[in-house]
């Protein structure tokens, strides 16, 4: 546990642009707690990137880079090999980007550079939707959620994007969100010990678009995990599932009911997600059982 | 050493002359075999930097600028819808300030589809703050990278250097390879700023507020204006070194002529040909090859062609609703020019069709009787 006295140097500085009670900032943070000083981070547009700071501040206090929005992945991948080029291949490249950035217009470049293996830590602060252009939906975004461009209801189901970076068989994969910051600080400490494309899927609340409470981010994110709609888990070489939090496998409705995006829900869409995150849980302790390898 | 190569293989020669240190590329017709030759220098242990094989140009120009400003020299090389993908990027390396070099081999764009030499691509991305440097042959391509690491890497402006699909990209001629040693001296290790230093954290390219932006788009304008200077440096300097240069302008028997035509990249070489046989038969005429696009060498081409009252420009692009993009580039830099000059402008080769010698006579013909210009450029077919 983290005391008074041995609290961490923090590398994310306060003063920073992100909204009140921004799950996104408290990943980052967590996660730049992990990394340490000794790295470089691309950020590509997105609430991370806002939250770093307009020039000429920074509230990163590591060599950041604003990239542009499709490309985080290739832009590490560059300063990675740069870096490798001039001799100093032990500096970690991370990534942010938001789910946009990484489910849906930057998935071409993310995959290209997972096939490549390329020597990166690329963190997904899924947020679950456009929340810096004002809440859009993205392929990230929960089936029957609102948002501002699915104001009945989003239609589509939130793409699988573990099962995609799994299928590229990068050396690791996981999931980890707010409400479990050891969890989630042990995971960007193991991705640094490994090399290659390491991917670490962030489940950041976003209070202002998921229409919950200022103070909640961490604990919807619990719910989430409890429910089983955002398990814990890591993916080994794209294969071998562990997962890392035994759930309490609550109804869905607790988390459901924690936000106002889905207030509007029906009974027998509520029953839809139920029936669903069984099923992806079924399939998921299949794999973790080995069923998958 | 002389070789007898292609004008793409005379890139990858130039690229490894240089010492890049990463290359990132992603194939399409007709630039390819320069990304399959430093892919075979690269196995063979002879290009020395990293070779990255990206899904896309986009992804490419990203790793490519990011790796510049991380401090490395970098190449990449593409064509036609390729550049026209990186186009985001193409900004956004020129606004970071980075210094990657790249090569562009002009082809058409779609549609309709077709793999043919046409300026248009390169020309489209006039303004992404990009140097461009056109070349009339494949000595000059491999003699334009060398000279682009220096320009790039002294201005901090990305730079392009365009050759044309097939009458470069896949010709062979003989072209001198320069020692590795002269190479090494005219072009030093690099020396660019290191803008991810962990022992000094910045945030490179944070959002600016309205003044900032407009501050930061003055200095790029001038490290522009700088670049005149460099690039005429860097061609001096390599003159010097290696016993040839071509200016940002060139201009032939100019000086009593009554019409000057003005050319780029290939077509130079054909009216280049014809000049003598067409002053045999009487026509006072003279020759002006644009090599440098952006900057615009302005003043240097005043310097030649402020005086001159006929003056017709041959070119293979279109700026579809206007004319051939260099006469209209042209028109505006002699816009104050003292006297009245008739300036038509004549699309030859569009699509990659032929230039020949006799195409050349029928435009010299029809710029000297004609009385007036007209608005609109005149469509050259065989």
């Amino acid at each position: 546990m983290l005391t008074e006295t041995s609290r961490p140097t923090e590398v994310m500085r306060s003063g920073h642009l992100a909204c009140p009670g921004c799950g996104l900032a408290m990943g980052m943070r967590m996660v730049l707690r992990a990394l340490g000083h000794h790295a470089v981070v691309v950020v590509v547009p997105s609430c991370a990137a806002i939250v770093s700071g307009p020039f000429p501040n920074a509230a990163l206090d590591v060599p950041l880079f604003h990239s542009a929005f499709e490309v985080a992945a290739p832009t590490a991948a560059g300063i990675s090999n740069a870096l490798k080029v001039q001799g100093k291949d032990d500096i970690p490249v991370l990534a942010f980007a938001g789910d946009g950035g990484t489910f849906d217009i930057g998935l071409q470049s993310l995959s290209g550079a997972a096939d490549r293996n390329e020597d990166l830590i690329y963190v997904c602060m899924d947020n679950e939707g456009y929340m810096n252009t004002g809440i859009q939906v993205s392929s990230a975004t929960p089936r029957f959620a609102w948002t501002g461009t699915s104001p009945t209801g989003n239609t589509r189901r939130k793409k699988q994007i573990m099962e995609i970076m799994a299928a590229h068989r990068i050396p690791y994969a996981a999931t980890a969100c707010v409400g479990f910051p050891e969890d989630l600080m042990n995971k960007v400490k193991r991705a640094k010990e490994i090399r290659g494309t390491r991917f670490i899927h962030l489940l950041s609340p976003c209070p202002t678009g998921w229409k919950i409470e200022e103070h909640m981010s961490p604990k919807v994110t619990v719910a989430a995990v409890e429910t089983n709609i955002f398990p814990l888990f890591e993916i080994y070489d794209g294969t071998r599932y562990e997962i890392n939090h035994e759930s309490r496998s609550l109804p869905v409705e607790r988390y459901l009911s924690l936000q106002g995006r889905f207030r509007h829900l029906t009974e027998e869409q509520r029953l839809e997600t139920q029936s669903e995150v069984d099923q992806n849980w079924k399939v998921l302790n299949a794999k973790a059982s080995g069923y998958a390898c | 050493m002389k070789k007898f190569i292609s004008g793409n293989h005379a890139v990858a020669e130039a690229v490894r002359l240089c010492r890049t240190q990463i290359v990132a590329a992603y194939p399409i017709t007709p630039q390819t075999p320069i990304y399959e030759k430093l892919s075979e220098l690269e196995a063979g242990g002879e290009l020395g930097g990293i070779m990255m094989r990206m899904e896309s140009e986009h992804s490419a120009m990203a790793a490519c600028l990011s790796a510049s400003l991380t401090g490395v020299r970098t190449f990449t090389a593409t064509s036609s819808q390729g550049l026209a993908l990186m186009h985001e990027m193409l900004h956004f390396a020129s606004g970071a300030r980075s210094s990657v070099v790249m090569a562009n081999v002009n082809r058409t764009l779609a549609a309709p589809w077709a793999f043919w030499s046409d300026q248009t691509d390169s020309l489209s991305q006039r303004d992404t703050g990009w140097i461009q440097i056109y070349c009339e042959d494949n000595q000059e391509a491999l003699d334009s990278v060398i000279q682009a690491f220096r320009i790039a890497e002294k201005v901090l402006l990305p730079c392009m250097v365009v050759l044309e699909a097939h009458y470069i990209s896949h010709f062979m001629e003989p072209v001198d390879v320069p020692d590795q040693t002269l190479v090494d001296r005219f072009v030093p290790p690099v020396d660019i700023p290191r803008r991810f230093e962990v022992d000094n954290p910045r945030f490179s390219l944070g959002v600016v507020n309205q003044k900032q932006y407009r501050d930061f788009r003055r200095l790029s304008q001038e490290a522009m204006e700088l670049a005149l200077e460099v690039i005429e440096d860097v061609d001096k300097k390599f003159a010097r070194t290696f016993g040839r240069g071509y200016g940002m302008v060139e201009a032939v028997d100019t000086e009593d002529a009554d019409l000057v035509l003005v050319t780029t990249a290939t077509i130079t070489s054909t009216a280049r040909a014809t000049l003598p046989i067409l002053r045999e038969k009487g026509f006072k005429i003279g020759l002006v090859k644009i090599r440098v696009f952006r900057p615009f060498p302005t003043q240097a081409l005043r310097k030649i062609l402020d005086n001159v009252s006929k003056i017709a420009v041959i070119e293979r692009n279109i700026s579809l609703g206007r004319e051939g993009i260099f006469c209209s580039e042209l028109k505006a830099a002699l816009a104050n020019s003292p006297v009245r000059q008739q300036i038509q402008g004549y699309l030859a080769g569009i699509g990659g069709t032929d230039v020949d010698p006799g195409m050349i006579e029928r435009i010299v013909v029809d710029a000297m009787e004609r009385k007036e210009a007209m608005d609109g450029p005149i469509w050259m077919t065989e």
